[in-house]
């Protein structure tokens, strides 16, 4: 590579103090790309090349027990599965799980991070103790609440006033989403309320102080202050965790592997490609399942950006 | 604000230490509990006769073992890996003008957002082919992969704030742009490195959804795949307390990681977050 530019920058040396300074960007430039080059070419190599790859195969009847089989069926597989409500039906349980553990998320994340914000004792027990949540294992994280919610061994039944102690959590629709939904927040609040955290300490002590001043009450300097200054922080924590909660694929293998109407996208992808082998339908809804999140993603952002301007457009 | 700690803060604090540590705290009861008292039903929350017998068995079993082999050997090399990959990316983007930064970091960005069951199908056909399938390449290379968005943004927003000063000063003392990478960006940067290098960890720790499909045998079988795979001596009732005892053990290294390196963790999940 060097070999390559010693031509040009000897002629350029001659040159006015210009060409000294795109003699260096240049260098710049190269470097620059170099360093770059190894992450780049695995991140295409490992998701980009696949994923063309599944474009491809998402063409074609194809399963992997009877390869010779192969047929080009054009946008058929599209069709058989945006007509089948089973993909709807899980479609149907992924949002409403997104949703709702992002609500409740948010909500209690933020009260996580307005207690850690305000203690000045034990931080670092309070750190240590919200971190093990995160980085816990979903799937140990899933194996605890199965556990917890369990017929025979679960301590929830006896511990919770309301329900009979032979109440099954996992005999019907509701009970198994609720049991998978406690397990997934349990695990990911303390990400949202670290990244809550961040943000709240961003917001000006002095303007909080100015509003209370000013006679503003607690509820209005949370509204119209804290919360409109945080906004960043809010996005990026809703950004993360609700295209992760689209994912969702660990606690409902574990916890309930998809019975009681409980699969999600993810789920239902899975079982196509890896249990029954269909390629074909498989990487049709890959492909789906890929452009469901590229849409949340950019709506979630789009929303926010609306938001932002408004907010200053008031200001 | 130098305000004394309220009663309802203090209520809070109680709270989240419950919210955080009781899970924890019903896995270890369980793991402590015997099978006989699993198997006919046992709801309340301590073991009534505690026992070590769970960790022994666990101990004992070699698929175990040896997926716990498996799980630090997958984890470790990725995050090395990954971490090597992204700390030169992360220096060119933080530090170097080029042609094409808008598009790694975009690419970083839908990477990261990136539904990982949408490669097992064509991962899994691919590997078949390069003979990749149940073996730790084949998890080593998507690992690192899914983990560099993450450690490039933790890196670069680490190294934005490493005093430009300090490499210009060494490039007027007649160093290259790589010995000032090498020499004095290295070692101000080693702390964000070494902070990329746990959140990698954490997600090869943690991943599953590849662990079960690009696997078949323990020869490249991670724990939290052995785990879903382990099926006690009856098939409608798990057994709870081994997978208890599991449970905790693989929990153990993310404890004591957490306990060693909580402040550097927190900085390092929040430092994209808050500039956006």
């Amino acid at each position: 590579m060097s070999t390559a530019v010693a031509p040009d920058s000897e002629r350029d040396t001659g040159r006015a103090t210009k060409a000294k300074d795109s003699d260096r960007s240049v260098a710049e430039n190269r470097l620059g790309q170099k360093l770059v080059a190894p992450a780049v070419i695995m991140m295409v190599l490992v998701t980009a090349w696949p994923m063309a790859q599944a474009l491809y195969l998402s063409l074609f009847r194809y399963r992997l027990t009877t390869p010779d089989d192969r047929e080009f069926v054009g946008l058929g597989n599209y069709g058989t599965v945006l007509t089948d409500s089973l993909f709807w039906r899980d479609t149907w349980n992924t949002v409403l799980i997104m949703v709702i553990t992002v609500g409740v998320e948010l909500v209690i994340g933020f009260a996580f991070a307005m207690v850690m914000h305000k203690i000045m004792i034990a931080r670092g027990l309070m750190r240590t103790s919200i971190l093990i949540p995160y980085g816990i294992i979903t799937v140990v994280s899933a194996f605890a609440w199965q556990f917890a919610f369990s017929l025979n061994n679960g301590f929830v039944n006896s511990w919770l006033p309301f329900f009979e102690d032979n109440f099954n959590w996992f005999g019907d629709h509701w009970p198994a989403m609720f049991a998978i939904m406690v397990s997934e927040i349990w695990k990911t609040t303390p990400f949202m309320a670290l990244l809550l955290l961040a943000g709240l300490s961003q917001v000006s002590e002095d303007m909080l102080e100015a509003a209370e001043v000013d006679g503003a009450s607690w509820w209005q300097r949370l509204w119209k202050v804290i919360l409109p200054n945080m906004r960043a922080a809010i996005m990026v924590a809703v950004l993360f965790r609700a295209l992760d909660a689209y994912r969702i694929f660990d606690q409902i293998y574990i916890m309930t592997k998809g019975a009681q109407d409980t699969e999600s996208i993810s789920f239902l992808t899975y079982r196509q490609v890896i249990e029954q082998m269909q390629l074909g339908m498989g990487s049709a809804l890959s492909v789906l399942l890929f452009l469901s999140v590229l849409i949340l993603a950019f709506g979630i952002v789009k929303l926010f950006r609306v938001d932002l301007a408004q907010a200053r457009g008031e200001g | 604000m130098k305000k004394k700690t309220g009663i309802g803060t203090w209520i809070g604090f109680v709270l989240i230490l419950v919210w955080c540590l009781l899970p924890v705290a019903w896995i270890v009861s369980l793991s402590f509990k015997s099978v006989e008292e699993t198997s006919t039903g046992s709801p309340q929350f301590l073991p009534k006769d505690p026992t070590g017998e769970n960790y022994s068995a666990i101990l004992d079993n070699g698929d175990f073992t040896r997926a716990l082999l498996n799980s630090f050997g997958i984890s470790l090399i990725a995050t090395l890996l990954s971490v090597i990959f992204a700390t030169l990316a992360a220096y060119a983007i933080a530090r170097l003008e080029f042609k094409g930064k808008r598009l790694v970091l975009s690419m970083a960005l839908a990477i990261a957002m990136f539904p990982v069951v949408s490669l097992v199908g064509p991962l899994f056909d691919m590997w078949r082919t390069f003979g990749l399938f149940d073996t730790w390449p084949g998890l080593i290379i998507p690992y690192m992969t899914f983990t560099l968005p993450l450690a490039i943004w933790t890196l670069s927003a680490f190294f934005r704030e490493i005093p430009w000063e300090m490499e210009q000063a060494a490039q007027v003392d007649g160093a290259t742009s790589w010995q000032a990478f090498r020499k004095v960006i290295v070692p101000l940067a080693a702390p964000g490195v070494f902070t990329a290098a746990i959140l990698t960890f954490f997600f090869a720790w943690n991943e599953f959804v590849l662990a079960i499909s690009l696997t078949s045998t323990t020869a490249s079988r991670t724990v939290p795949a052995q785990m879903s795979f382990f099926v006690g001596p009856d098939p409608f009732n798990p057994p709870y307390s081994q997978l208890a005892t599991a449970s905790v053990i693989v929990t153990i290294p993310v404890i004591v990681i957490v306990l060693l390196f909580q402040r550097k963790i927190v900085a390092g999940l929040t430092s994209g977050a808050v500039k956006g």
